[in-house]
């Protein structure tokens, strides 16, 4: 029972991980709908300037409480702006065009934002220092869960909820959801379609910063690489729990990273991805659009 | 317009010829040269060296180092006088690295009566070639060609090498995890690379031969993967009282850190791809306490100044590939036909095996499968946040 726990909690940590970055897909897909595969360069983007924020602030001698919350915010600041201009300048020329035209610049971004930060800092791993506080209450089940994953859950969680409140009842949620499902109604009612589109991706740059600085400082490294795999493993979790659905993303993550967990614990890590892309391919015969997504209707 | 194409195809055909026989004329010119600057056949004068390997193609990189080294050495040795009084004569047979050539180069040696061979470069070309060299009674040498199978098949008595095998670091680790840490109980993890899942693979068959210990737990993890806390649980779920690792760095020092976070303290033993000072710079407090195996350090080695200092004389640059290995089996080469005092195949390989020679990569001589004994590596330990050699 004890070793079922351990992999159910090395599940939750890692796949409410993949949902932080998953929701950006998703948000965006269900706007736009187009996969932002730049996504992934956001959210390594958001843990190198969080390794900064905290190499400054350490040697201020701050605390590493203040620390954490700091480089997070400035993270998230820096990601959102990388976000926004992402879209300005490699989506937006391009809204009219056929869909292929924006999904080939969002790959183009991507391997640009990975070069770039490879040239500007190192192609070497980095230590990124662990910046979470050691939580008492959880010094009993520490061969279970860490403080580190303790944090990461918690913080999922609360964003998770703080988004679907955010959706549902500001204006600006409102205005989101309405473009989501007839962009040129939104327009004709007065929404400003370019704000909503730009906030979306500001939103999902900004959850996807803070998933980067919380799992950089869980695994202690980073380097210019890291966004790929895990952008690929959101994406996979965002298209399992229904592509441009916001709680579809967070049931794809934690199913990907409860599949992925088990899978190793009681079969072998050498099958991890197999059985991980195995679940998306079964689950998208089944439900070609996803756990909770909703098939488009097709207008005659 | 009949007409008019015969001739494109004739003339076509002239060029290709051209071009075939031009080709084939750079290639063999510079090894007739050298070869034939002394009487054809080999007479009691003269000893001829051969040396095969990948001398163009994408591979020259590490075969020119080699015939730099033989250069450098056949020189010092007939500047003093040659061998037993009689000189040393080189030829170069380029195999580029692909089994086919290889044979073709050394058919090229056998005919022209080589003494011994310094060569090949990869292990592929040097296991094509293998078979003929031993019919013909012919000593072959390997600076770089690593497959542990060359020597310890047993099918080729004629070869021998400088360089450690694959295996031999493997041999180290588990050796070293099972008498010098004591373990019983070993988890065996890689990152399913080549180099990393053979390592793990020797470790593992070298841990079940032992008698000693068992593995607990053999499995690959996914290099690049966000979390490896699942793997890390199954480590201490399986009861293992250490971890030997195959495969680089950043995946080592993530199941590290996972592992001491969760607070396992159990030894973490790994191969030369984590011996590396960013291992410890991204690992930081959990590198601590961190086996890893690693080259043998030969910078300090007289020889090895001699013979840096004879390449910088004479070229820019730092030498290539395996160039300290060459230029001790050059040594060894050579120094047996000097010590057996004969061109004799079965006095040269007794020689080999018995006398210890002084060469850049230590003092060495060859047990009986071929591997130098001498060469290799050690074991060496995180402290204080450097490797230190353990002793």
């Amino acid at each position: 029972m004890d070793y079922f726990l351990e992999l159910f909690f090395s599940g939750l940590t890692r796949g409410s991980i993949y949902a932080l970055i998953a929701l950006g897909y998703t948000m965006v897909y269900g706007i736009i709908e187009l996969i932002n595969f730049a996504h992934g360069e956001i959210y390594m983007i958001g843990a190198f300037v969080g390794l900064t924020v905290a190499g400054i602030l350490t040697s201020f001698g701050f605390p590493a409480a203040s620390i954490m919350v700091m480089a997070t915010m400035a993270a998230v600041v820096y990601a959102a702006a990388y976000g926004y201009t992402l879209e300005k300048i490699a989506y937006r020329p391009l809204r009219g065009a056929p869909r292929l035209s924006p999904l080939i610049s969002a790959i183009g971004m991507s391997i640009f934002l990975q070069n770039y930060v490879m040239l500007s800092q190192t192609s070497d791993f980095l230590s990124f220092p662990s910046l979470t506080p050691e939580f008492g209450f959880l010094h009993k089940y520490s061969s279970m869960i860490g403080s580190s994953d303790f944090l990461i859950i918690v913080v999922a969680a609360v964003v998770m909820v703080a988004l679907n409140l955010f959706i549902k009842f500001t204006r600006i949620g409102k205005a989101m959801r309405a473009t989501a499902q007839n962009r040129k109604m939104a327009m004709l009612v007065g929404i400003n379609v370019d704000q909503v589109i730009s906030a979306t991706f500001v939103i999902g740059s900004s959850l996807a910063a803070v998933g980067g600085v919380l799992i950089a400082s869980h695994i202690g490294q980073i380097n210019f690489f890291i966004g790929f795999i895990a952008g690929i493993k959101a994406f996979t979790a965002a298209v399992l729990g229904g592509i441009g659905s916001v709680p579809g993303a967070m049931l794809g993550g934690l199913l990907l990273g409860w599949t992925e967990s088990f899978c190793t614990g009681y079969v072998s890590s050498d099958y991890e991805d197999v059985f991980a892309f195995a679940l998306l391919v079964l689950i998208l015969i089944f439900r070609p659009s996803g756990l909770l997504g909703k098939a488009p209707v097709q207008k005659v | 317009m009949k007409r008019s194409l015969l001739v494109l195809v004739a003339a076509l055909m002239l060029t290709v010829g051209l071009i075939g026989c031009s080709g084939e004329k750079k290639d063999d010119a510079p090894a007739k040269k050298e070869t034939s600057e002394k009487a054809a056949p080999v007479s009691a004068k003269t000893i001829l060296l051969g040396v095969p390997g990948a001398h163009s193609g994408d591979l020259a990189s590490y075969g020119l180092p080699t015939v730099e080294a033989a250069k450098l050495v056949v020189k010092a040795v007939n500047d003093a006088g040659g061998i037993n009084g009689a000189q040393v004569v080189l030829s170069m047979q380029d195999d580029q690295c692909k089994p086919e050539f290889a044979t073709n180069a050394a058919f090229k040696l056998v005919s022209d009566k080589a003494t011994v061979v310094l060569g090949h470069i990869c292990s592929g070309a040097t296991k094509a070639a293998l078979p003929i060299y031993k019919e013909s009674n012919l000593v072959c040498m390997s600076p770089s060609a690593t497959n542990p199978a060359l020597t310890q098949s047993g099918d080729y008595p004629n070869f021998f090498r400088t360089i450690a095998s694959d295996d031999a670091q493997a041999a180290l680790a588990s050796k070293f995890a099972m008498e010098n840490l004591g373990l019983k109980n070993i988890a065996i993890i890689h990152d399913k690379g080549d180099y990393g899942k053979g390592f793990a693979e020797f470790a593992k068959k070298y841990v079940e031969e032992s008698g000693s210990a068992k593995v607990a737990l053999f499995e690959g993890v996914t290099p690049g993967a966000v979390d490896y806390s699942a793997v890390v649980q199954k480590i201490r779920a399986s009861g293992a009282d250490g971890v030997i690792f195959g495969g680089y760095h950043p995946e080592a020092s993530k199941i590290v850190s996972q592992m001491r976070k969760k607070k396992m303290t159990v030894p973490f033993i790994s191969d030369d791809g984590v011996k590396a000072k960013t291992f410890i710079d991204v690992a930081a407090a959990a590198a601590e306490g961190v086996y890893a195996t690693g080259p043998r350090d030969i910078t300090a080695n007289p020889m090895y100044k001699v013979a840096l200092e004879q390449y910088k004389a004479s070229h820019e640059g730092e030498p290539g590939a395996f160039f300290f290995e060459a230029y001790s089996a050059a040594i060894a080469l050579l120094k047996a036909i000097e010590n057996s005092g004969s061109t004799d195949y079965d006095k040269i390989v007794e020689a080999l095996r018995t006398h210890e020679v002084e060469t850049p990569v230590g003092k060495i001589k060859f047990d009986s499968k071929g591997d130098a004994i001498g060469v290799g590596f050690s074991v060496y330990q995180v402290r204080n946040g450097e490797y230190v050699e353990v002793k």
